[in-house]
């Protein structure tokens, strides 16, 4: 099937900053699909080229399997949900979501019912007369994914359209869009920084890292099995162990990653191990967060807090079974 | 300077702000009287009497009359220019950064902070140089000049708050440049067009050092003002322009004004 | 919401766009944008970069010029004559005057307008500071010569300033006032004072909306703070608003120093025979004839003031701007 979005060996340059570098990257037909990484990754200038915004210096675009390089961002069936929401201040709800079609030629009546449409798939039934600045943050965010879905596009751009606003609301969008797109199968493109959004909502997930794609899998595989030390450290909390630790440890000289949860934490006397002494314990809910200092290592562990718990200061030994250490594709 | 606590003024700051007030405005104030006396020979106060007789004296003098059409061509079309050279200005600085930026801002604001003499003196010797006869172009071509300035002024300040990412969305949407221009843009920036449209020819209607050396023999209004100030002959007349100058300056000031006083920067502070 | 999800799967990804003259050029404009750019600063630079600029120039030149003694026409050898002349005693004299009444008028400026940018800045709200904001603009707004022409009026022999000090039975003052050296004359209205009067008068306005702005933005809390350490509100104000105006100041007193420099109306109307620079440009370039001399005098404000922006921007005033 055709991809959706296709990068081929796409970079952006500004002057000697490569905010894009040699990307490739195949977006699937209506797929959930979320771009993650710290800011200056790349990942919203890689949303830019897919809405025409920006070009790229090099490398081929295709949407759904043709050529977008150098068509203009009015010429291309994408849309996008911007982080400030670029409402039209001038223009009342109803205005602002029939923008596209009016652009189009589409006639007043069939302009209105469609924007009403659209304000009540957003849950906005009625909203229609107001000015953008009568409305709340997450109301604005509506209307601006109304605005967006009004024109049918077969591609949804959103840029970090959750950052503004509060956590409650937040959560509530997330689900809302989630089943948004599953409900249109409309193919969607985010991007965030917050990997914590990233994974609760996307199909698949890419981590950006300057301005090159460090992985891209399920949310699982991006959890479970990081590729490397950036995106063990920036998507999860596991602990990465450099090659000298797991050449004595795992037996193999590579960069590795272990989760918290499979550490067990054993008294001195119980016999092999990694020796460690406790640094300091933090309480969670149901399970306790050790820090270990370990071989001059930082190291966690999660442990069940109805158990015998260390005191910071003991000297314990760390066990952990070897299939549970994750050998990341990054050399030693 | 918004403070928490509400306080109040001490008196002696009140006593100076009001003297400071009515220092500014008591003179504007006189010559209001002043069109109404009936002396006509000297500037006696306080007026022996009061006439409106002068209005209509002055409702019937042709070389007012003359002079006043010049002053409202040459500001309408200075206006023109002005519009058009500001806003195009405007929206290149504020559209993109590019090294040049900060050179276009000085080139735009020098007419306006350099002496009106130097400008004026500098276009008539310019003028002269290349053989060009005084005309209403050559009035133009100064006024439009120092007129850019402050629609430039209100333009910038409007596009930016008129974000990029509007203009963005507005092409996302479907919108090419011209579609973005007519229906994002323009209703955007509209009304600090306007206000700067109303301030630029107040201040071509009002202008007069440049002119003095740019208007050969023609009379714009101010230069007549000028005349009577130098060599007074129709007081009374005078008196009744004077009066009816301000009036008329300040309706474009007043309408500039609520057209621009909800956004970031009200017209007109950066005369 | 099933009219949404329906037939988009079949719709193209690639718009054909709608074609056209405007649709060509819009194309056009969106994959040039630095010939769009360039196309747009075109006519404004050439407007201001060829006719003004080039005008300042060709001024610039001509003061290179000197004029012949003997047949009065211009010498367009390249000299320094001309700018050897604004050294004679006569020239430096105008020179002096100017500057020094620019300043005078900027001090006095920065004092009157001050209680007014304070007020409006601290204590007036909604519609008192609408109120203040329009009773600046208007004054600053309206005509230049009917304002010139106003004070005619109240500093003729026959006006309202004398009425006025008639009245209080206080003529004896202003006769004495006017008796004085330098400041005095015969009447205000061939005084230097009226002259400054006048010159306050009309650039006064232009000090107080900078100040204002400079102001407001110091913190209300920051007065309350100096205050609760027990300063004496005379400290408050030395020590803590003055400093903070001041590059309201410094932005206002560009406009006061700069306009009443180049000023020759005011000067000529009101005043003594003593010439201003402004007037001396005028004289020069006009009955005279000697345009050499008179670009060469319009210099000497260009570089009064180039000094002063240069020390204003030290001191951060143009952020008040």
């Amino acid at each position: 099937m055709t991809p959706a979005v296709s990068f081929t060996k796409v970079s952006r340059h500004f002057g000697s900053v490569r905010a894009v570098d040699a990307v490739d990257l195949d977006i699937v037909e209506g797929e959930f699909f979320a771009m993650l990484g710290p800011s200056g990754s790349g990942k919203t200038t890689c949303l830019r080229l897919i809405a025409g915004f920006e070009q790229p210096t090099s490398g081929r675009i295709e949407i759904f399997g043709e050529n977008a390089v150098g068509v203009p961002p009015y010429r291309r069936n994408v849309n996008t949900v911007f982080q400030d929401y670029a409402l039209f201040p001038h223009l009342n709800v109803a205005d602002n979501v029939a923008y596209g079609l009016m652009v189009k030629g589409v006639g007043r009546e069939e302009r209105s019912r469609a924007a009403d449409e659209a304000l009540a798939l957003v849950k906005l039934p009625g909203y229609g007369a107001r000015k953008p600045g009568q409305l709340s943050g997450g109301q604005r965010q509506r209307v601006a994914l109304a605005r967006a879905l009004v024109n049918k596009p077969r591609v949804l751009l959103l840029d970090e359209p959750l950052g503004a606003l509060d956590l409650k609301l937040r959560e509530q969008m997330q689900e809302e869009l989630k089943s948004l797109q599953k409900q249109l199968g409309i193919t969607f493109v985010f991007v965030t920084h917050d990997q914590g959004e990233a994974l609760s909502m996307a199909d698949r997930v890419a981590v950006f890292n300057d301005g090159r794609i460090m992985q891209i899998g399920s949310p699982q595989e991006i959890y479970r099995r990081p590729a490397t030390r950036f995106v063990a450290d920036f998507v999860g909390s596991s602990n990465i162990l450099p090659p000298d630790f797991m050449q004595r440890y795992a037996g193999q000289r590579r960069w590795g990653s272990l989760r918290p949860e499979h550490i067990r934490i054993l008294a001195q006397t119980a016999g092999d191990g990694v020796p460690a002494r406790v640094a300091a314990l933090n309480y969670l809910g149901a399970g306790t967060r050790v820090s270990l200092d370990a071989e001059g290592l930082r190291l966690h562990a999660v442990v069940d807090s109805g158990g015998a718990l260390p005191s910071p200061g003991d000297d314990v030994v760390l066990t952990f079974n070897r299939d549970h250490v994750h050998v990341m594709d990054e050399p030693a | 300077m918004p403070s928490d606590r509400t306080q109040r003024a001490p008196i002696g700051l009140k006593i100076a702000a009001a003297a400071g007030l009515l220092f500014l405005h008591l003179p504007i104030l006189i010559i209001f009287v002043y069109a109404f006396t009936t002396e006509e020979k000297s500037y006696v106060w306080p007026p022996p009497g009061f006439t409106t007789q002068w209005f209509a004296v002055t409702w019937n003098r042709p070389d007012v009359w003359e002079a006043l059409t010049l002053s409202v061509q040459v500001a309408a079309i200075s206006t023109v220019i002005a519009l058009i050279l500001g806003t195009l200005c405007a929206a290149a600085i504020s559209g993109t950064s590019f090294f040049g930026r900060e050179t276009i801002s000085l080139l735009v604001i020098l007419p306006i902070a350099l002496p009106g003499i130097i400008t004026g003196i500098a276009l008539r010797s310019a003028f002269s140089l290349a053989e060009i006869p005084f005309s209403f172009w050559t009035i133009v071509l100064g006024h439009a000049t120092f007129c850019v300035v402050v629609v430039y002024n209100n333009a910038v300040a409007r596009f930016r708050r008129t974000s990029g990412s509007m203009i963005e969305a507005s092409m996302d949407l479907g919108a090419d440049a011209f579609q973005t221009f007519r229906h994002v843009i323009l209703p955007n920036i509209g009304t600090a067009l306007v206000a700067g449209g109303m301030l630029a020819f107040a201040l071509s209607f009002d202008e007069v050092i440049v002119t003095t050396f740019t208007a050969g023999q023609q009379q714009t209004l101010p230069i007549w003002m000028l005349e009577e100030l130098v060599r007074p002959r129709q007081r009374p007349v005078t008196n009744v322009v004077a009066m009816v100058v301000v009036i008329v300056t300040f309706l474009p000031i007043l309408a500039a004004y609520y057209l621009t006083r909800d956004g970031d920067q009200i017209a007109g502070s950066g005369k | 919401m099933s009219a949404l999800a329906a037939d988009t799967r079949h719709a193209p990804a690639i718009l054909a766009g709608r074609g056209g003259v405007f649709g060509a050029m819009s194309d056009w404009v969106w994959r040039h944008p630095t010939m769009f750019l360039v196309l747009m600063l075109t006519p404004p630079v050439l407007w201001l970069g060829i006719i003004y600029i080039g005008s300042l120039f060709a001024l610039l030149l001509q003061s290179f010029f000197a004029i012949d003694e003997f047949s009065g026409l211009i010498n367009r050898d390249f000299t320094l004559k001309t700018y050897g002349e604004l050294f004679l005693p006569q020239n430096v004299d105008i020179v002096v005057r100017t500057v020094l009444m620019a300043a005078l008028v900027t001090v006095a400026s920065a004092i009157v307008a001050f209680p007014i940018a304070y007020y409006a800045a601290r204590y007036a709200k909604g519609k008192w500071k609408a109120a203040f904001y329009l009773g600046v603009m208007l004054p600053l707004w309206s005509s230049y010569l009917v304002k010139v022409y106003a004070w005619k009026l109240i500093l003729a022999k026959e006006g309202i300033l004398n009425w006025i000090f008639a009245k209080l039975h206080l003529t004896f003052v202003l006769d004495a006032w006017l008796a004085l050296p330098i400041v005095g004359g015969n009447s205000l209205s061939v005084s230097y004072t009226g002259t400054f009067l006048v010159f306050l008068y009309v650039w006064m306005p232009f000090m107080i909306l900078p100040m204002q702005a400079a102001l407001e933005r110091v913190p209300g809390n920051l007065i309350e703070a100096s205050a609760d350490l027990g300063a004496a509100p005379r400290q408050t104000f030395r020590n803590v608003i003055l400093p903070l105006a001041m590059p309201g100041v410094i932005a206002g007193s560009i406009f006061t120093f700069s306009l009443t420099m180049g000023d020759y109306i005011i000067p000529q109307i009101i005043g003594t025979s003593r010439l201003f620079i402004g007037q001396a440009v005028y004289a020069h370039q006009g009955t005279a004839g000697n345009i050499p001399l008179a670009a060469a005098f319009t210099v000497v404000p260009i570089v009064v003031m180039g000094f002063y922006l240069w020390f204003a921007k030290r001191q951060g005033a143009f952020d008040a701007l």
